[in-house]
C-alpha cells in the first residue's frame, strides 16, 4: 500500500469481542488508511455491524486494540468523546431524533458538543442540506420524509460535526429500491470528497464504483480483502465464492 | 366497430365526483341507524336504556332542582331554622345546608376572620396552574413565577408578618391543604421520580441502580396510610429532641416519597419504550449522558407517557385525602366535618355531591388539558 508511511486512520489489532458464550469477533485486524474508502461486506451474521459499531464503541471489545486518528479506545471517556467527536455514523434505521426538525436534527451536536454559535451552525446545517439535496425539507419533522430523504438528512447530521471519518452502516437497507440510488448517489460524492470511509453494505455496484478496498468477513473474522475488482472477478476463498454466488443470484 | 380501445377509454372516464355522500350514509339520521337501531335487539335495548336515562335524570331534577329547599328562615334567636330542611328529606335537596357551611368546607378551621387569606391562596394556586399549563410561559421564567407565588401562599397562609395574624399549622384546613398536598407532592415527586427512573436503567453505576431499585420496590411495596403514620409517629422518634417538623410536612414528604415511586415507574417504561437507535444515534453524535437524556431521550420517553402520566397524577391528588388519618384537615374532611352540625342532622348526600364535584372539576380539566397537549404534540409531528 502506498499510504504506509502515515498513520493509519482506523487500527484494529486482534480484536475479539463475545456476546455471552458467542464468539462474534475472532482476531480481527484491519488497518484503514486516511481517505481510503473501505466496504465490508459478508453474510448476515458475520460479525460486520459489531465491527463496525466497535470502532466508535457503541460496542466494547473485550481483547485487542482500537486505535481511532491516533486514540486507543479505552475506558477512559475523554479519550472516547475526542473519537466520537472526529467519527460520523450512519445506521440502517436512520434514527434521526422525530421530535426534532430536520435543521435541528443536524444542529443539535454542532451547538451542544462544538459549542458553535446557534447562527453559525445552521448556515453550516444549511449547507450540508444542499450537498444532500433537500434545504426546502429543514423545517419539516423527520417523520414528513421519505426514507431516501431521512437517510440524507442522516448523512448530512452526521457531517455537520464535520467529522474526519464516516462509518456507515448497511445505510441502504432499510429502503425502497427506488431510494436507494439517491443515498448512493450522496455516498458516492461523499467519497469523492476525499472523505475517509467504512461502509458495510450489500451494494456491490457502489464497491466498485468507490471503495479502495472490500473485506469481507464470515462468521467473526476477515476471511479475505483486496480491491474490489480482484475480488469479486477473482475470488480466493470458498467462502468468498459461495457469498458471491449467493448475492449474485439475488439480483 | 367492436374496437377494445374504445371500451377501455370509456372504462377509463373518472366517476362523477358528488358533493357529499347519501343520507343513508352519512349525517345523523345514518348515525343513528347505525349505532341505535341497527336491528331488533339493538332498537330495544337503545329503547330500555333511554327510558332509564330519562326517568334518572327526571329524578335527579325532582330532588336537586323541584323540591330543594335553597334557603331556610331564621329564627329570632338569630339562629337558622332547618326545620324546612327536614321536612323535605328523602324527596328534596337541602342546598341551604352548603350555603350555610361552604366556608367550613372550603376553608376548615382557620379562623374565620383570616379566611380571605386562604381564599387569596385558592386563586393563587389556580393562577399557577393557569399560567404553567400555557406554553408562551415555558421559559426562565417559570421557575421564578411558582418560587414567588409560593412564598406568598405560605406567607398568606402562617401570617405573624406584615401586619397578619399567625395562624399555626393545626389550624390550616379545606381546599388549600389538599391543593398544597398536591401541588407540592407532585411537583417535587416527579423531578425525584426521573432521577429514579434514570438511576434504576444506568448500566455504568450499579451501586445507584440498587439504590433505585430498593427504593422504588419499597415504597411501592407499603400502603400510603402506612407511610403517613409512620411519617407521623415514628419520623419524630428519629429527631434530636426538641426538633419536630410540622404535621403537614411530614406528610408532605411522606407523599412526595410515595409518589415519586410510582411516577419513576411511569418514567422508566417510557424510555423503555424508546427505540434503542435514539440513544445510540446522540452517542454517535458525542452527546455526553445529560445531552443525550436531556434533550433526546427524555423529551420522547415524556412524550410517551402522557396518559399514564396524568392518571398517577390525577390519583394522586385524590389520595392526598388520607392525611384525615393522621388528622390533617383536608378538602374530604373538612367537608366531613361539617356534615356533624347538629343543626343539618342528615345532610350528607347534598355535601358529597358538592365534594365530587369540586375533584371532579380539578381531575377533569388535568385530563383535558393532557389530552390537548397529546393532540398539540401529534399536529406537530406525524410519526
Amino acid at each position: 500500500m502506498s499510504q504506509t508511511m502515515e498513520a493509519p486512520a482506523i487500527a484494529l489489532e486482534k480484536v475479539n469481542k463475545w456476546y455471552g458464550t458467542m464468539h462474534v469477533l475472532r482476531d480481527v485486524t484491519m488497518n484503514v488508511a486516511q481517505k481510503e474508502r473501505v466496504v465490508v461486506c459478508g453474510p448476515s451474521g458475520s460479525g460486520k455491524s459489531t465491527m463496525i459499531r466497535c470502532i466508535n464503541r457503541l460496542e466494547t471489545h473485550q481483547e485487542g486494540r482500537i486505535i481511532v486518528d491516533g486514540t486507543e479506545l479505552t475506558d477512559d471517556l475523554r479519550a472516547l468523546d475526542t473519537i466520537r467527536r472526529e467519527v460520523g455514523m450512519v445506521f440502517q434505521s436512520f434514527n434521526l431524533f422525530p421530535h426534532l426538525t430536520i435543521l435541528e436534527n443536524c444542529t443539535l451536536a454542532p451547538i451542544s458538543v462544538r459549542k458553535m454559535p446557534k447562527a453559525e451552525a445552521e448556515e453550516l446545517a444549511m449547507d450540508f442540506l444542499r450537498k444532500v439535496k433537500i434545504p426546502e425539507q429543514a423545517k419539516k419533522f423527520p417523520g414528513q420524509l421519505s426514507g431516501g430523504q431521512q437517510q440524507r438528512v442522516a448523512i448530512a447530521r452526521a457531517l455537520c460535526m464535520k467529522p474526519k471519518i464516516m462509518l456507515f452502516d448497511e445505510p441502504t437497507s432499510a429502503l425502497d429500491p427506488e431510494m436507494i440510488k439517491e443515498v448512493l448517489d450522496t455516498m458516492v460524492s461523499l467519497a469523492e470528497s476525499g472523505m475517509t470511509m467504512v461502509c458495510v453494505t450489500h451494494e456491490m455496484g457502489f464497491a466498485r464504483m468507490v471503495a479502495d478496498r472490500v473485506v469481507f468477513m464470515d462468521r467473526g473474522e476477515i476471511v479475505e480483502s483486496g480491491t474490489p475488482t480482484r475480488m469479486f472477478e477473482d475470488p480466493q476463498t470458498d467462502r468468498l465464492k459461495l457469498f458471491l454466488s449467493q448475492i449474485l443470484r439475488g439480483h | 366497430m367492436n374496437n377494445p380501445a374504445a371500451a377501455t377509454v370509456t372504462q377509463l372516464t373518472p366517476a362523477p365526483t358528488r358533493e357529499r355522500p347519501p343520507a343513508s350514509v352519512y349525517g345523523p339520521m345514518a348515525w343513528m341507524r347505525a349505532n341505535l337501531f341497527s336491528g331488533v335487539f339493538s332498537s330495544i335495548v337503545t329503547i330500555v336504556l333511554g327510558f332509564l336515562i330519562v326517568y334518572a335524570v327526571y329524578g335527579l331534577f325532582q330532588w336537586a332542582v323541584v323540591n330543594a329547599v335553597w334557603s331556610v328562615p331564621t329564627t329570632a334567636a338569630g339562629a337558622l331554622d332547618p326545620t324546612s330542611c327536614r321536612l323535605v328529606h328523602g324527596v328534596g335537596a337541602c342546598w341551604a345546608a352548603i350555603g350555610d357551611k361552604w366556608r367550613f368546607m372550603l376553608f376548615g378551621r382557620y379562623p374565620y376572620e383570616q379566611q380571605w387569606r386562604e381564599a387569596l391562596c385558592l386563586l393563587l394556586f389556580i393562577g399557577l396552574f393557569w399560567v404553567s399549563s400555557d406554553s408562551r410561559f415555558w421559559n426562565k421564567w417559570l421557575g421564578a413565577i411558582w418560587a414567588v407565588t409560593l412564598v406568598v401562599i405560605f406567607t398568606l397562609m402562617w401570617g405573624g408578618v406584615f401586619g397578619l395574624a399567625y395562624v399555626a399549622q393545626d389550624e390550616w384546613g379545606g381546599l388549600p391543604i389538599t391543593l398544597i398536598l398536591a401541588t407540592f407532592g407532585l411537583a417535587l415527586a416527579f423531578p425525584l421520580a426521573v432521577l429514579v427512573a434514570l438511576g434504576r436503567r444506568s448500566t455504568k453505576l450499579p451501586a445507584v441502580k440498587m439504590l433505585c431499585v430498593v427504593y422504588v420496590e419499597l415504597i411501592r411495596g407499603v400502603p400510603l396510610i402506612a407511610l403517613l403514620f409512620m411519617a407521623n409517629v415514628m419520623f419524630p422518634l428519629f429527631m434530636p429532641v426538641g426538633i419536630n417538623p410540622d404535621k403537614l410536612l411530614r406528610a408532605q414528604v411522606a407523599i412526595i416519597l410515595f409518589a415519586a415511586a410510582y411516577l419513576a415507574e411511569v418514567v422508566r417504561g417510557g424510555l423503555q419504550a424508546l427505540p434503542k437507535g435514539q440513544a445510540e444515534a446522540a452517542d454517535a453524535l458525542g452527546l455526553t449522558y445529560w445531552q443525550k437524556t436531556i434533550k433526546i431521550t427524555l423529551p420522547q420517553a415524556l412524550r410517551l407517557v402522557i396518559p399514564p402520566l396524568v392518571n398517577t397524577f390525577i390519583g394522586f391528588f385524590k389520595d392526598t385525602s388520607l392525611v384525615l388519618t393522621i388528622g390533617i384537615l383536608d378538602f374530604l374532611t373538612s367537608s366531613k366535618t361539617a356534615m356533624a352540625d347538629p343543626t343539618w342532622q342528615g345532610v350528607s348526600t347534598e355535601i358529597y355531591i358538592v365534594v365530587a364535584l369540586v375533584y371532579v372539576a380539578f381531575c377533569y380539566t388535568m385530563s383535558s388539558y393532557s389530552r390537548g397537549v397529546e393532540r398539540k404534540l401529534d399536529r406537530v409531528r406525524n410519526r
